[in-house]
């Protein structure tokens, strides 16, 4: 790969964005049908995440490669038998292991269901709270102070989606993205079981280089700790007969101080603020390797907030300070939104 | 009976299948007593010939008072009886009041074992069996006088003929001495089948699941536990789980035993006298193979929800819906059921199963819930975009069962009669992107149940992208395309009568009255656009011109026969170029499309003086002068051959007299008419040669005055039905003049 550790260039700024032409307000998010949501980054989404968040129950969604799904809005789905859904998906995936055998609903199983809420993690009020979903093996009689290992985890959670939970008829509850960590053999089954229990569908989100860009923007504006780790984007060459990879590191604080000359207002980004970012950070590039990026597709962003692969998997970044409160109405609107 | 399917729910659908089809036969069985005997006796006659009818009275009695253990070897008694009853048993079946006695001693274990199972073996039922003498069989089942082969083949032959047991009720009040009978092991595949077929919600037990569970260990995976365990599951989903291997194909031993055959051959001899239609069962659809990868299963089976029994506070309906029991939608297999059932029904867990299933449709259509909607809509919604072959790359290679979908989908439409509008979003999002042939037919079909009151806007939505694909596609894409904006057309149209027929302030509706026209007219308007580039780019295909006509021989009907108030003529490019086309098929179908206008413009015009009418719509003065415009150039080519001159219309055929001239025809006057029109001159030959058959100079002047009302009447016989109208419509009052005008100069 090519590494680089670009200076910023600020002439070439004004250049780009005065030849650009307006998008204006980020729109792509809903084409069609549903609620079209205000897709601004405003503060509040993410900042009422942090004062509330507690550090125990979110510290295990930190640090894992996360597969992301989104989900239609489950019918007939009720916190308040959380209970009682992990009884019967317990025993579900026991029959599913076992091919063919009945399973009594509500035994000790070899595989522990635990199903929560985490009012914790939601964007506003008006939001579902995240529902929490839990596999862990029990352990052996053998060994009986051993702890309940998690062998798979994943959750729902809908941010800032004030609109949409506003407007979801009576029945139905919104909790449009999914996460899941570990095996995808457990994805399928549990994913299975949502899908029969409540009437919704997953899929697989992949993220699109555009989105991937936007995340790199957004990610990039964030506060930096000390010593923030640098931002590396990740581009692919396509049509070669090799695969090559181009690797680009932007120091955390170059990033920032670039994003901050092209942003306009603080806590909202528009899709030709993102567009600018980009090309400033591709112009640069060219001058050094004579490399068009705007030629190569972009699939990976890592930065200290999180990184995304365009697979669809995430990874939260290493501080909990800015925990999802960067992406996760950007999440949102990719799940809806389906480009 | 239930020996091999391919998937678990396959089992149910077999026996339900079979059970109504017996049940057909029962009825007439009853319906037709007189007739039967007879068909008996004729039967018997032929049979026995002179021999003396046998009678089973007798054989009866001795059954009924045998004493214990008379030898069949011994007793000639017992032998002739025996044999009457086996050989009316294969001829004829045994009549209600046999089986009582009949089964009472085979079971009661007074005679040897031979003569007990040869019993049972005869035991083939005339119409029913009554249950009475199924109860008391099972108590004697209980006191176990007979030895185990013996029940055994009684709960083989209980199977067979459990669809004609003539009432159910007090052996579902046995199910618990027939599930106590499980631990003997080698009845227990059989006792596991009677269970199933008897099983109800209420006898889903926490102890009976158990006992199934400790059987399950005992004995490993067995097919019959499988089976009942997945029935105890679809009841009850909160007490048992079970996931049924994909391969599993026999649920239960081979129950018919020797009965099967003798039921088909009485049933046969019976139908061939009486023939009825089979009972209309609608078909299901088969279950794909199950795939591997998760959530790649495009098409869904129907199975129940789990979801009632968590609800704490269930809603309890009451009065007529008064019971609490769902009916499993796996269970749903005829449309009597449906009927039956349509209070305690409840939609399957995933409401995408609803589509292949013409049963579930009809209960959809049914209901006002706004959520099972819903719930289609979020599911289809995704569905479609994630599969989307054009959108999605890796999925290049599913084109065929993304073809699939579609169709099933444009069924389901078709069926429902309303479009969806997730197929409609789909559509919007996905035609630009379009290459015009994947699925082609299905996609035109689907823009055909486009809904009228679309929220979105027509033209940047569907009208831009596909006239993109219209004007850059082949002459088969162009003609499909008219075809599909058709039937939309007439979609729309029939819609609107119906809900503004029924909702009179269309304030229920989203949209004014007004609206809903505006979008006719759009419709038309474009279709006129894009038929008229089409005609430029194809040269005046005629195939093409009849699709386009076949769109405005709605069009001009859409006052009188939609009770719509709008009336648009074609386009001048394509009024003309049809005027003047070289095949008489599509001119005459213009000539109808004109009287069609005609009665629509004159109707509209009555209506506009009737004071009822007030508030109606009234047509343009400008869609009169264009009508008239119209019908003055095509007088002027059919008729008058004045066209050249009279044709007043901008886009017409008027010339200067010069540029005329220089044309070097003569009789410029009268050669332009049915007579001359290239479509019709074709007529005209064949008409000479026939009139004249010795002239040989095609002297077309001669077709005139007398004999042009026979070459008139020769037209009409030769099916130019739209010419016939027309003429008679706009032309009579010259037509009538011109005839006099003749009969005057002949005399």
């Amino acid at each position: 790969g090519v590494v680089l550790r670009p200076f910023l260039v600020m002439e070439s700024l004004d250049g780009a964005a005065r030849t650009l032409p307006s998008i204006g307000r980020l729109s792509w998010g809903l084409p069609f049908g549903r609620a079209h949501g205000r897709c601004g980054l405003s503060p509040s989404g993410g900042l009422l995440l942090q004062k509330n968040l507690d550090s125990q129950a979110v510290a295990f969604l930190l640090r894992k490669r996360w597969a992301l799904y989104s989900v239609t809005p489950l019918y007939k789905f009720s916190s308040a038998h959380l209970k009682a859904y992990a009884k019967l998906l317990s025993a579900y995936i026991a029959a599913e292991k076992q091919n063919g055998l009945a399973v009594e609903v509500g035994v000790e199983l070899d595989i522990k269901v635990a199903i929560s809420c985490l009012p914790d993690l939601k964007g506003s009020e008006q939001d579902e709270a995240a529902v929490l979903v839990q596999l862990s093996l029990r352990p052996q009689a053998s060994q009986k102070k051993s702890e309940e290992k998690v062998v798979w985890s994943g959750w729902f959670c809908s941010v800032c989606g004030d609109d949409l939970s506003k407007n979801m008829p009576a029945d139905f509850t919104c909790l449009p993205v999914f996460l899941a960590n570990g095996a995808e053999s457990y994805t399928s089954i549990v994913g299975s079981w949502f899908q029969k229990m409540f009437d919704c569908c997953f899929h697989h989100l992949a993220i699109s280089p555009l989105n991937l860009s936007w995340m790199a923007a957004m990610w990039t504006g964030c506060k930096l700790e000390e010593n923030a780790s640098a931002m590396e984007l990740v581009f692919s060459v396509p049509s070669l007969p090799q695969s090559l990879d181009i690797s680009y590191a932007i120091h955390a604080e170059d990033a920032k101080a670039l994003w901050d000359t092209v942003q306009k207002t603080p806590g909202e980004i528009t899709q030709e603020e993102v567009d600018v970012f980009m090309d400033c950070l591709y112009s640069h590039f060219h001058r050094h390797f004579k490399i068009h990026l705007s030629a190569t597709k972009l699939v990976k962003v890592s930065t200290a907030v999180a990184s995304a692969h365009c697979d669809g998997i995430i990874k939260l970044g290493l501080s909990r300070q800015y925990f999802i409160a960067a992406f996760q109405r950007k999440l949102l609107t990719l799940a809806l939104g389906q480009k | 009976m239930l020996q091999s399917s391919k998937s678990p729910k396959e089992p149910l659908q077999q026996h339900q299948k079979r059970q109504s089809n017996l049940s057909a036969w029962l009825k007439v069985g009853s319906i037709d007593p007189e007739k039967s005997v007879q068909d008996h006796q004729s039967l018997n006659d032929q049979e026995n010939d002179s021999k003396q009818e046998e009678s089973l009275e007798p054989a009866l009695s001795y059954f009924a008072t045998v004493q214990d253990g008379v030898s069949l070897k011994k007793s000639s008694a017992l032998q002739r009886h025996l044999a009457t009853v086996e050989s009316i048993a294969l001829q004829r079946g045994l009549p209600p009041e046999a089986f009582n006695v009949l089964l009472s001693t085979a079971l009661s274990g007074k005679l040897a074992d031979t003569v007990s199972i040869r019993l049972l073996k005869s035991l083939i039922p005339e119409s029913v069996v009554p249950e009475t003498s199924v109860v008391s069989a099972v108590s004697w089942l209980c006191v176990s006088k007979c030895p185990s082969n013996i029940q055994v083949l009684f709960l083989r032959w209980l199977i067979t003929v459990f669809d004609f047991i003539d009432h159910k009720e007090d052996l579902h009040a046995l199910y618990g001495f027939f599930f106590f009978f499980l631990q003997e092991e080698k009845m227990c595949p059989f006792i596991c089948h009677v269970l199933y077929l008897l099983t109800r919600k209420e006898n889903v037990k926490p102890f009976r699941v158990k006992r199934l569970l400790d059987l399950q260990a005992k004995m490993g995976m067995r097919s019959h536990l499988q089976a009942l365990l997945s029935l105890y599951k679809l009841f009850c989903p909160e007490l048992v789980s079970i996931t049924l291997p994909a391969k599993t194909e026999i649920y239960f031993k081979d129950a018919e035993g020797p009965w099967k055959a003798a039921i088909k051959t009485i049933r046969q001899r019976r139908l061939e006298n009486s023939p009825v239609p089979q009972p209309l069962i609608l078909g299901t659809a088969q279950p794909r193979p199950q795939k591997r990868k998760w959530n790649a299963q495009l098409m869904i089976p129907a199975s129940s929800t789990n979801r009632s029994d968590l609800e704490e506070v269930r809603e309890k309906n009451t009065g007529l819906y008064s019971t609490d029991e769902y009916f499993p939608v796996e269970l749903l297999q005829t449309f009597p059921q449906l009927l039956q059932n349509i209070h305690r029904l409840e939609f399957p867990s995933r409401m995408g199963s609803v589509l292949t299933n013409p049963l579930l449709l009809h209960y959809m259509n049914c209901t006002k819930d706004e959520s099972v909607y819903l719930r289609l809509h979020y599911w289809l919604g995704q569905t479609l975009q994630e599969e989307c072959t054009w959108c999605v790359v890796e999925n290049s290679q599913n084109e065929e069962e993304f073809r699939d979908f579609l169709e099933i989908l444009c069924r389901a439409q078709c069926f429902l009669h309303e479009g969806l509008t997730p197929c409609e979003e789909f559509l919007y999002r996905n035609l630009p992107l379009w290459d015009g042939l994947c699925c082609r037919s299905q996609i035109l079909r689907l823009v055909s149940w486009i809904p009228l009151n679309s929220m979105y806007d027509m033209k940047s939505s569907l009208y831009d992208p596909l006239a993109q694909l219209f004007s850059t596609s082949s002459l088969y894409f162009k003609c499909s395309t008219l075809e599909s904006l058709k039937r939309l057309l007439q979609n729309w149209l029939n819609w609107q009568m119906v809900h503004v027929d029924s909702a009179a302030d269309s304030q229920t509706l989203n949209t004014t009255f007004s609206g809903l026209v505006n979008m006719v007219a759009e419709l038309i308007h474009f279709v006129g656009m894009i038929s008229t580039v089409a005609l430029r780019l194809e040269s005046n295909h005629t195939f093409l011109m009849y699709f386009i006509l076949d769109f405005y021989e709605t069009v001009c009907d859409i006052y009188l026969k939609y009770n719509m108030p709008l009336l648009i003529m074609p386009p001048a490019g394509v009024f003309y170029p049809v005027l003047l086309a070289m095949d008489p098929v599509n001119l005459n179908q213009l000539c109808y499309i004109m009287y069609r206008y005609r009665a629509n413009l004159v109707a509209a015009k009555e209506n506009e003086h009737s004071e009822k009418e007030v508030q109606q719509f009234r047509f343009s003065s400008e869609t009169y002068k264009e009508y008239n415009q119209y019908i003055t150039a095509m007088v002027g080519c059919l008729w008058t051959s004045n066209a050249f001159q009279k044709d007043t219309h901008p886009q017409g055929l008027r010339m200067d007299d010069e540029l005329l001239n220089e044309t070097g025809v003569k009789e410029l006057k009268t050669s332009f008419n049915i007579v001359y029109h290239p479509a019709m001159i074709g007529y005209a030959v064949q008409f000479l040669q026939q009139a004249w058959p010795d002239d040989t100079t095609f002297n077309f002047s001669l077709i005139k005055g007398k004999k042009w009302n026979w070459y008139l009447k020769y037209l009409y016989a030769k099916g130019l039905e739209g010419l016939k109208v027309f003429i008679e419509s706009s032309i009579s009052r010259v037509s009538q003049a011109s005839y006099n005008k003749a009969e005057n100069m002949e005399t």
